[in-house]
């Protein structure tokens, strides 16, 4: 039996080491790049400690608050290694722009917490805190850009929906504690159980499903993504699109699969409603964007959709596919973020697609590592973003929702054009002179290169994740 | 009746009362002090409730922090009156149509047996000397010391956002810059002025 404060010890470091970047911050030399290194390190050694403390079975902390099981830690430590990829993009990025973004970092590293403390969260009290303390890191990051009447105005519309969205999220939690009269989500399993059709659980479910779609930005609750992910910096943005989703995803998993799993019938019809339309707007919006943050935000929503359709199939199949299909999104999301931040610069810090156009002549290293990244996030085989599609498509049709695995596989056919179309920029438009300065130092481009090599090698071994996926979620999820 | 419904009748009385005024008075200030009455009476309901370290919360952050703060920015905002209440025929027409389905919906859910009295136990009775402060600390900080501790995390995120957001000045660090220091050569301290004799 493991002492509860060993258990914690990840988080504990996190929070420990947050302020120890906080602090340095304050101290170091001005042009130094301190505070880079030291988050950095810290989500390193709170990923070996993470690993370290793998755990078979699941054990439960303060009062059952905490969970550590294999589902907590296999996403904490993609988490963790999103934000670290994050990072080095980041740091990239201020470097070229010359912007001392310093609290950039610290903020991330408590989000980062938030999102750790949601992986673990198992009780309604800690699902809803970490929600808390992962958003409001991530407002106020979407607000450092404080010249910008663009950042300024996605911060609030972040900030109030953002707001709207926990207070209805509460509301509905309040509601299940009416009803079940617990905030642990395994008493709140039996009680859903034992009484499938109380309807004041249904209410509550409604409202906390309003919650997780925000999170997750899927239709109709998306209206932020767009705006949000064009007005910040890139850096911003893509941090904003990686490690969230992980979290928003366990989030999802805690509240639905764990606590509420007595209401799927209920809940997966609401899903069903969300994912078809989520993969509708987002795909077909996608084609009509200029800006390529935009183009992205809504590839995400039709991703977010189509992430859901694990959940509809309601087995642990379908949560480890769901899983296994995050954990890829936010690899490839980030990447493909990271494409745009090594194209601009302070020179010209345009954002349109077009401007890729001729990449593969200045570039050819970095075009082929998009090439890779944008096929697989368009689904082709053999790439990563193709085995996350088919475990997802696997499993509803496993579960007899055939009608919905063909309506996924149709918006995702439209949903490639928009992909495509940016490789044929790359290879077989001309440069326009836009892209003839492009230069990317030898860190980023290592980073970049990972990035892509990792969608591809997952690509040729999705098995290796999948099976972690599966054992985990058949581990925690009883 | 015995004094207890009494005093609770007359505190719940007073809550919706000047819960009610807070949405009906024209004068913002008014509303914001009626905000504080309801808070106080709310804060007399806990008390009866054997909650007395909830009602002195209430009453400290609530009445005693809170509100001050809005009653500053309420005093310190010209409101206009009369450009608020601009428009409200024209757009009551759209807010009822909004309203309508929601009170319609929320009031099948509430009054129905769900919200029965019977489903909810009264409140246990304790006996005289008991501490209910005592109670929540030792809640707060064995079971519920994880929630209670992110809790924390979180006011300091938001003080380090708010800060972030707001320091405008570009930074300057107090400590010295000894290369600098050193490198300094006596041109750049001392102007010799040639005064010529009188």
């Amino acid at each position: 039996m493991m002492n509860e404060l060993q258990v914690i010890t990840p988080e504990m470091t996190l929070a420990g080491l947050g302020c120890l970047v906080l602090l340095v911050d304050v101290f170091k030399r001005e042009e130094s790049n301190l505070t880079f290194w030291t988050a950095s390190l810290s989500l390193v050694v709170v990923c070996l400690l993470v690993v370290v403390w793998r755990p078979d079975q699941p054990v439960y902390v303060f009062g059952s608050t905490f969970k550590l099981d294999q589902v907590s830690s296999l996403l904490k430590i993609f988490i963790l290694i999103t934000g670290l990829g994050a990072f080095f993009y980041a740091n990239y990025y201020f470097e070229k722009f010359n912007l001392k973004q310093s609290e950039f970092y610290s903020l991330a590293i408590f989000s980062i917490l938030g999102m750790l403390v949601l992986a673990s969260a198992h009780s309604l009290l800690t699902v809803y805190l970490g929600l808390e303390l992962l958003s409001l890191s991530l407002y106020a990051m979407v607000a450092m850009d404080r010249d910008s009447k663009f950042a300024a105005e996605a911060a609030m519309k972040y900030f109030v929906l953002g707001a709207l969205a926990s207070g209805i999220l509460l509301y509905g939690i309040s509601m299940l504690y009416g009803a079940a009269g617990t905030l642990d989500l395994i008493e709140l399993k039996t009680q859903g159980m034992a009484k499938d059709s109380d309807l004041l659980l249904v209410f509550g479910l409604v409202f906390v499903l309003v919650g997780i779609g925000f999170k997750l930005g899927v239709v109709p609750f998306h209206m932020w993504i767009p705006d949000v992910y064009e007005g910040s910096r890139t850096p911003v943005t893509l941090f904003l699109s990686s490690a969230p989703k992980i979290a928003a995803y366990a989030m999802a998993l805690r509240v639905l699969g764990e606590g509420l799993v007595g209401l799927s019938a209920e809940w997966s019809q609401m899903l069903t409603f969300m994912a078809v339309l989520s993969m509708g707007v987002g795909n077909i919006a996608a084609i009509a964007q200029s800006n390529f943050k935009r183009m992205l935000a809504y590839s995400t929503i039709a991703h977010m959709g189509f992430l859901l359709l694990g959940f509809i199939a309601t087995s642990p199949g379908g949560y480890a596919a769901s899983m296994f299909y995050v954990v890829v999104y936010s690899i490839m999301g980030m990447g493909a973020f990271a494409a745009l931040l090594l194209v601009v610069s302070p020179n010209n810090s345009d954002e349109k697609i077009t401007r890729f156009k001729g990449l593969s002549l200045t570039n050819p290293a970095a075009s082929l590592m998009f090439l890779i990244l944008m096929l697989s996030l368009a689904g082709i085989p053999p790439f990563a973003g193709f085995w996350a599609k088919w475990f997802v498509l696997k499993e509803l049709v496993a579960s007899g929702m055939l009608w919905l695995a063909v309506i996924a596989v149709i918006f995702s056919l439209i949903g490639a054009y928009y992909y495509l179309r940016i490789i044929k920029y790359m290879y077989f438009d001309s440069d326009d002179g836009a892209n003839s300065s492009i230069c990317w130092s030898r860190s980023v481009g290592t980073v970049f290169t990972v990035n892509a090599v990792a969608i591809l090698f997952l690509g040729f071994f999705p098995g290796i994740l999948m099976s972690e996926c599966l054992k985990a979620v058949l581990s925690s999820i009883v | 009746m015995s004094f207890e419904v009494i005093v609770f009748y007359l505190f719940a009385g007073l809550t919706l009362t000047s819960a009610f005024l807070v949405i009906v008075v024209r004068n913002p200030v008014h509303a914001a002090l009626s905000l504080i009455l309801c808070f106080f009476s709310s804060a007399g309901l806990w008390l009866l409730l054997e909650a007395e370290f909830l009602a002195i919360v209430l009453v400290l952050v609530y009445v005693g922090a809170v509100m001050v703060l809005f009653m500053f920015v309420v005093m310190m905002l010209d409101i206009n009156l009369a450009e608020i209440r601009k428009g409200f025929l024209k757009y009551l027409a759209l807010a009822l149509v909004v309203v309508a389905p929601m009170i319609l919906i929320i009031g099948t859910v509430a009054s129905s047996s769900y919200f029965d009295m019977p489903r909810y136990s009264a409140a246990v009775k304790q006996v005289a000397g008991h501490n209910n402060t005592y109670e929540i600390g030792k809640e707060l900080f064995t079971k519920y010391v994880w929630p209670f501790e992110i809790a924390a995390v979180i006011l300091l995120v938001a003080i380090v956002a708010a800060i972030a957001l707001t320091l405008r000045t570009t930074r300057q660090l107090k400590n010295p810059n000894v290369e600098q220091q050193l490198s300094v050569e006596r041109d750049k301290r001392i102007r010799l002025v040639d005064m010529g004799a009188e």
